[in-house]
């Protein structure tokens, strides 16, 4: 049965191989041998000045702003939409009546699953496009609602005061219906005896939530942790589209400043990528403190 | 991932009908309202800037200026054509349509391919080159960015579309490899076994026996990747600048978002998203439940 079987490895493997390494894994690697010149694009010369534009990068007041964003967003996001996730997905499958079984879904919980789910499928660029007619001073959804109650309602996005804490609303809005099915598929994998054992002892619903779920669902809820924190400290399309970082630098995040110094008016290749490079290292590093920090003991269902 | 095997839209089977004795029903009752109180809250959040915009799409200018919250005065499909016409939106459609058609027959053919190597033949080197694929998870796409425009340029594909489907494929290899070699691993060997007894080849085999009893993960990835190519702007956003008659549908959503800001035609931008958001939704609520398994397990990668 040898015979045929090195042809097919060999004409599977390597066209995707290929593939892979030219347009993957080799911008990955010459994004840190490009971080290391002054290269400034178009020209051939890209002469090596060592870490000096890291060093630039930390004396750049702008970066800085820009991650002070990033770190707000992170604080935040993950927070609020892990919060709506868990509490929603909670409400549906254990928030109907009970009857024998014990626990039960809401009427309709199908429905409100594939609603909460869709803003997931649609594409960022829509979504920032929408959201930043919502939020119009004079003809958006909003300030239509302020009107009716006769209040004026103030300029979001045009406002420094508001413009970021909007695009971070709309991020959670964005995000929250994925992790109300990403928790309520884990949750449906709970066995219902241990809720059934548990309201027998007169434990509340808060009780159940906090000592029962949430115990029990602490690896997606940390996965899901992860994810948000690297949406977080991206955020590129979502600012660009519906703020492009203003008003005056307000709502700037990483991704834009290193988009401007790559693509906008001066093309500093080797300065955005030195940009990317700690993106990436901030990245992987949030990855690892999350897993070290939410690290518990495991529990074993069944 | 343990959770996720099942299709999340099942998650808790009963609405069976209460019959506890009558204070606890009681009680139930107004947990069941408040429930339901905050469900209905977040899905018309949801609901309602999706149906504004639907709305808006046939409203005039003038209407939608006076009374965000009005109901259109007549169905004024001259929005749509204006969207689909003036502003590019049909020619952006078409050209996505091609690009991803492309991009995601390519990358279902790389990934499969490479996953059934993964998943069926022991070689030499094959954890390394299946941690090559999979570590491609970890990283966001903008951090290669700027030397993936080099790299693109540099072989003649800048501007081009065969350059965007074949970054299209290779920024997807590493979900479809790792999702589709879990999904080989899962098939019996036993027929496989018995096919090349029977004196099949082992393209044959591939293509007649295992691609087609692939075909439930097959199309979930399928899927996946077509909306991620379909909703992708970043990669479009640097590969083809410049000349827009090939943009991308976001690119021509993203162009109209920003003009809109000075040319005030609101209606033309509502018509233009709108346009933009049907296909997604069609394919959303035909494949609903693939679409749900597939992105909550593409995200716990």
């Amino acid at each position: 049965m040898k015979h045929g079987k090195i042809p097919l490895i060999v004409t599977f493997l390597v066209p995707p191989l290929l593939l892979y390494v030219v347009f993957v894994v080799s911008p990955y690697l010459q994004a840190f041998q490009i971080s290391t010149t002054d290269w400034l694009g178009y020209s051939a010369e890209a002469n090596p000045v060592g870490l000096a534009n890291f060093r630039a990068l930390w004396h750049d007041d702008y970066v800085w702003n820009a991650l002070k964003n990033n770190a707000i967003l992170l604080a935040l996001v993950p927070v609020f939409t892990i919060a709506f996730g868990l509490f929603f997905a909670t409400m549906l499958s254990m928030g109907g009546r009970r009857g024998r079984a014990g626990v039960t879904g809401v009427r309709g919980g199908a429905f409100y699953r594939t609603v909460y789910f869709f803003p997931q499928v649609l594409s960022v660029v829509i979504i920032a496009a929408l959201w930043k007619e919502a939020y119009h001073p004079t003809s958006g959804l909003l300030n239509g609602i302020l009107r009716v109650v006769g209040v004026s309602g103030p300029a979001w996005l045009g406002d420094p005061d508001t413009a970021f804490w909007c695009v971070l609303a709309v991020m959670v809005w964005a995000n929250v219906g994925f992790y109300v099915v990403l928790f309520g598929a884990a949750m449906s994998a709970i066995p219902r005896e241990i809720y059934e054992a548990v309201l027998l002892d007169g434990a509340s619903r808060w009780t159940t939530l906090c000592r029962i779920t949430i115990p029990l669902l602490w690896d997606t809820v940390q996965v899901a942790w992860i994810y948000l924190a690297v949406a977080a400290l991206d955020g590129f399309i979502l600012v660009q589209l519906m703020t492009n970082g203003g008003p005056n630098f307000s709502s700037d995040v990483i991704g834009v400043r290193m988009y401007d110094t790559a693509f906008g008016s001066e093309t500093k290749f080797g300065y955005a990528s030195a940009i990317g490079v700690v993106m990436f290292f901030l990245t992987l590093s949030v990855a690892v403190l999350a897993l070290r920090v939410g690290r518990r003991e495991r529990i074993e269902l069944s | 991932m343990t959770a996720l095997d099942r299709p999340a839209g099942v998650a808790v089977d009963g609405d069976r009908d209460a019959r506890g004795s009558r204070p606890v029903r009681r009680e139930r009752g107004v947990v069941n309202f408040l429930s339901h109180g905050f469900l209905l809250f977040w899905g018309a959040l949801t609901v309602l800037p999706l149906l504004w915009m639907f709305l808006s799409s046939f409203k005039s200018n003038a209407e939608i200026i006076a009374d965000p919250w009005g109901l259109p005065g007549a169905l004024r499909f001259d929005n749509w054509a204006r969207a689909w016409g003036e502003a590019h939106i049909g020619r952006y459609f078409l050209n996505s349509a091609v690009v991803v058609t492309g991009s995601v027959a390519l990358t279902m053919l790389m990934g499969a391919t490479a996953a059934y190597v993964f998943a069926r033949y022991e070689f030499r080197g094959r954890q390394l080159a299946y941690y090559l694929f999979v570590g491609g998870l970890m990283f966001p796409v903008f951090l290669a960015l700027v030397p993936l425009f080099f790299v693109v340029r540099n072989a003649g594909l800048f501007g081009t579309w065969t350059g965007l489907v074949l970054v299209y494929a290779a920024y997807s290899l590493p979900f479809t490899v790792f999702f589709l070699t879990a999904f080989f691993r899962t098939l019996p060997t036993s027929i496989a076994e018995a096919a090349l007894v029977d004196g099949c080849g082992h393209f044959r085999l591939f293509f007649r026996v295992m691609l087609p009893m692939a075909r439930p993960g097959l199309v979930s990835v399928a899927i996946f990747n077509f909306l991620s190519h379909w909703n992708q702007f970043l990669l479009p956003q640097v590969l083809l600048q410049g000349d827009d008659s090939k943009w991308m549908l976001a690119q021509g959503l993203a162009a109209l978002s920003i003009s809109q800001g000075y040319a005030g035609d609101y209606a033309q931008l509502f018509a233009g998203l709108t346009i933009a958001v049907i296909p997604v939704l069609l394919v959303y609520l035909i494949f609903q439940r693939q679409v749900q398994t597939g992105l909550t397990a593409g995200q716990l990668k």
